[in-house]
């Protein structure tokens, strides 16, 4: 019989990997840079100073630089879905693919259409036209996150849907329920804002380069004040989403929740760790070995945060696998959690009761068809499962999303910090003499990057290895290709894309060595 | 309105999108030309420069067009882009080069030099005949199975599979494919020299591109109408509106064109207007908005091209391997739900081309001239 190999899935889940963490070192930037420079030109515009102008420019430049590897990386994201994960793109194409042709039709024209005229502009239209294309330039990008947002939260809660044994896809039962998805509501609000955090970082620690350079001060103080206000918006607004987003993995995908905390054993009162040092002798979840070496938790702060109550029972890796714990059902009806074996079981029902349905259908036999597709239903919440071979499966890696989560809220916090002591530091015109300040906001921009791309480490591995959350495993959802030509593209690209990375990283620095009056 | 209709109305978006895109290629075309028409470095500047402005059009064009199949025929989505994996990929690398060595091309630091980023966008450039060469398989077929029932093989749940392991790289083994890929890129070729001659106000860039206007014209068409006519007159892929069976007919697309006269007509006009964009432009040396004439009269013929693919029950993605595995819009389309969805969102589309055409008019108003070029810290 033939099978699909396994080295094929690491293959194709690695080249994903790879590309998406490549594009999204510079759609932080975009949306977050892109804000930033719109207010700069809406302050020229209100005051008609030159050096308002000058400044926005400035940092306008810097802006196309980077939104042009981003769109370099960003459309092999949109093909991948087909090249490399075929099945995928059928079983939930009929949902997945509105998305993103709205956010073709919707962002990308607008993105594309006004960052010419952004850019070619100054001397071609008016000035209230050139702000409305600024504007309308990172307006269409932050559009853009949000279609593919609701597209990647309704992976992680799928929901809006029903399942056409017909046609073997999912097909769209709700478009509201798709985009108003509580998951891709958070997912979108905390995406957007940490990337404000990552668009003030990058202003501010280039800004404080100029300062300890004694160069372009009004630019870096002027663009400070903004960045700063910014940043400490974004920072703020991150934190509050951040915990909307806890919230929802904690009901909708309760195994990331308890690999970004090192859970094993659930607790009631369930404390959240703070800091905390894996047990690397740890090796599987039933090994019966300590999984930390040390921890500092806040006592039955899991608990609140994932279920608002702070003497509630927050499951453990080990309580997910073996099941027997109470759980309330989706229609609120109080019961007991499935092990994995049974819901592997129910699986196994929901694809062989597909089997059967076809074959009935072919026969004409409609009573045992309806017979087939009624176990079906019953069973197809637990449709992926049924594509498990071992259990063990079902754990994702949690020493890489353990470390990424808490890294991502450590240095979260800390640019709530870092930002209040910049604004309060840069409105007492003092920033410039602290050098030690203005050294550690160097820090500020690669401290963004780690903490904006942890939190996409953790939302992505800690939900394998589901496509689609409990209905499509990764192994169910990939194209017929050899491992080798997967193999071949994933170094293709890594070179590619490494290159442009050092190559854009190179006329950035360049560029902003000149400053603003050495553009190009 | 019911199934059918939904069906046949994202055809229609699908080939427009991708009509407009064969137009938008003139950034393409034009970038397999710098060279030839650009001889000194400050010539090449102009050009790249007056396609630079427009390139992000194309890009988002081919992006918007592989979401708009996606949301509506996920099942050429999967089969086409999972199995001709190399002939897409070649054609993905292509972009990603594009997309930034506009950017990159004259800022110091660039790493790799402006020579490389310039022959990345000539690469680009020629490569857009894999456009032509894989939208020919749209009338030549491929060699794939779609076996839905496979979803229930755990061991090997892949519906959509394809039989060689050449994966896409054989349509470029077919010569008629290659017709058609070579006439897309002497169109493009065509078009980008009509662009240039309406925007960059250079004497030499004129007559090189007038001069050069002839040899593509004339390229163009022996490959398009070599293509045209054995289309029209090969076998084609006909469906059973009532039993969905696929088969081999005879002049398949003659008829479809004869049996829909409206699309036979947005042809004809198509290829004259394409023809007198051309033929008026070296005719009359002032005359310089041939583009718009050839570029309208394109999106028409590309859009009838199309529209024979998949209207008037012809299976648009046909399986040389087993004729029923064969894509018609019926069998690959997504659910009436989410076509009835998306079709109140592709009412936006005419807002977005009036406000394109608006910036579009905003920035194409002056022409590129040298001084604009040694002037301007805005500038590729």
């Amino acid at each position: 019989m033939e099978t699909l190999d396994p080295s094929l899935v690491d293959w194709s889940r690695a080249q994903f990997a790879l590309t998406a963490i490549y594009h999204w070192l510079f759609v932080p930037l975009t949306l977050g840079l892109g804000v930033i420079v719109s207010v700069m030109e809406t302050y020229y515009y209100k005051t008609g100073d030159e050096e308002w102008k000058r400044i926005a420019k400035f940092w306008m430049k810097l802006f196309g630089i980077n939104f042009a590897v981003g769109i370099a990386t960003g459309i092999i994201l949109e093909f991948e879905f087909g090249t490399n994960w075929s099945n995928y793109s059928w079983f939930v194409g009929d949902i997945f693919g509105a998305p993103l042709a709205i956010e073709g039709i919707m962002a990308f024209f607008l993105e594309s259409t006004f960052i010419a005229v952004m850019f070619f502009g100054w001397n071609k239209v008016s000035k209230k036209f050139h702000l409305a294309a600024t504007w309308l330039t990172v307006i269409g990008a932050t559009i853009s996150a949000l279609w593919i947002l609701v597209a990647n939260a309704w992976m992680q809660f799928p929901d809006g849907m029903h399942f056409n044994p017909d046609t073997v896809r999912n097909e769209m039962a709700s478009f509201w329920a798709v985009l108003f998805s509580p998951v891709a509501m958070s997912k979108f609000t905390h995406t957007v804002t940490s990337s404000w955090i990552v668009g003030s970082a990058f202003v501010i620690t280039i800004s404080a380069w100029f300062l300890l350079k004694k160069r372009e001060l009004q630019l870096a103080k002027r663009s400070i004040k903004i960045a700063a206000v910014f940043g400490l918006l974004g920072t703020l607004l991150a934190a509050y989403t951040g915990d909307s987003s806890a919230y929802q993995v904690a009901q909708k995908q309760p195994m990331k929740l308890a690999a970004m905390e090192g859970l094993y054993q659930g607790q009631n009162k369930a404390g959240l760790i703070a800091v905390g040092l894996l047990n690397p002798s740890k090796k599987s979840y039933d090994d019966g070995v300590n999984p930390f070496v040390f921890n500092i938790k806040v006592p039955g702060l899991l608990s609140l945060m994932a279920n608002r109550n702070i003497n509630s029972f927050v499951p453990g890796v080990n309580d997910l696998i073996d099941g027997g714990y109470p759980k309330v059902s989706k229609s609120g009806e109080p019961g007991i959690a499935l092990s994995a074996e049974q819901k592997m079981e129910k699986g196994t029902l929901a694809v062989l009761a597909l089997k059967d349905y076809k074959l009935a259908r072919k026969a004409g036999n409609d009573s045992l068809a309806k017979v087939n597709q009624a176990k079906l239903e019953e069973n197809f919440p637990y449709f992926g499962y049924g594509y498990i071979k071992d259990k063990k499966e079902l754990v994702p890696n949690v020493p890489l999303t353990f470390y990424t989560f808490h890294v991502m809220v450590i240095i979260g916090m800390y640019f709530i910090l870092f930002f209040i002591l910049i604004w309060w530091m840069n409105n007492k015109n003092t920033l410039h003499s602290q050098k030690w300040v203005l050294w550690l906001s160097l820090l500020g921009l690669p401290l963004a990057y780690i903490c904006s791309e942890c939190g996409w480490i953790v939302a992505e591995v800690g939900r394998q290895p589901w496509v689609i959350q409990d209905i499509m495993p990764a192994n169910m959802a990939v194209s017929q290709i050899s491992a080798g030509s997967v193999q071949t593209t994933f170094i293709l690209f890594a070179v590619l894309f490494t290159v442009l990375l050092i190559s854009e990283l190179s006329i950035m620095i360049k560029q902003i060595r000149k400053g603003p009056e050495g553009l190009n | 309105m019911d199934y059918s209709f939904y069906q046949h109305y994202w055809w229609f978006l699908v080939s427009l999108l991708g009509a407009l895109l064969v137009f938008l290629t003139f950034v393409q075309g034009g970038q397999s030309l710098i060279y030839q028409i650009g001889k000194s470095d400050l010539e090449r500047t102009m050009l790249i420069n007056t396609l630079g402005r427009k390139w992000e059009f194309t890009f988002t064009t081919l992006v918007t067009f592989g979401g708009a199949f996606f949301a509506s025929f996920p099942l050429f989505y999967s089969t086409s882009f999972g199995g001709a994996y190399w002939a897409w990929m070649a054609l993905l690398f292509c972009f990603i080069i594009q997309a930034v060595s506009y950017e990159f091309r004259s800022k110091k630091g660039n790493l790799l030099g402006k020579k490389t980023f310039d022959i990345f966008l000539f690469i680009n450039g020629v490569g857009i005949l894999l456009v032509g060469v894989v939208v020919a398989t749209f009338f030549t077929g491929s060699e794939f199975l779609v076996n839905k029932a496979n979803l229930t093989n755990t061991a090997m749940p892949v519906i959509s599979t394809w039989e060689n392991s050449l994966h896409g790289l054989e349509a470029l083994l077919n010569v008629r494919n290659i017709l058609l890929g070579l006439a897309v890129l002497f169109l493009a070729r065509v078009l980008a020299e009509l662009y240039f001659i309406q925007t960059i106000n250079d004497a030499n860039i004129q007559a090189r591109s007038r001069k050069g206007l002839l040899v593509d014209t004339a390229l163009f068409l022996v490959c398009f109408l070599t293509f045209l006519i054995w289309t029209l007159v090969a076998k084609g892929y006909a469906v059973d509106p009532d039993t969905q069976v696929v088969s081999l007919v005879s002049a398949k697309y003659l008829h479809n064109l004869l049996e829909m006269p409206i699309v036979a007509l947005v042809f004809v006009l198509g290829v004259v207007a394409v023809l007198f964009g051309i033929l008026w432009t070296l005719i009359k040396p002032k005359f310089i908005q041939g583009i718009w004439f050839t570029g309208i009269g394109t999106v028409a013929t590309v859009l009838a091209l199309l529209l024979i693919a998949g209207w008037n029950n012809t299976a648009y993605y046909p399986s040389n391997t087993d004729l029923q595995s064969s894509l018609t819009i019926s069998n690959s389309s997504s659910s009436f739900f989410t076509l009835k969805v998306m079709s109140i969102v592709s009412l936006l589309i005419p807002f977005v081309l009036w406000y394109i055409y608006k910036a579009w008019k905003a920035i194409n108003g002056k022409q590129i001239d040298a001084a604009e070029m040694n002037d301007n810290d805005m500038k590729y």
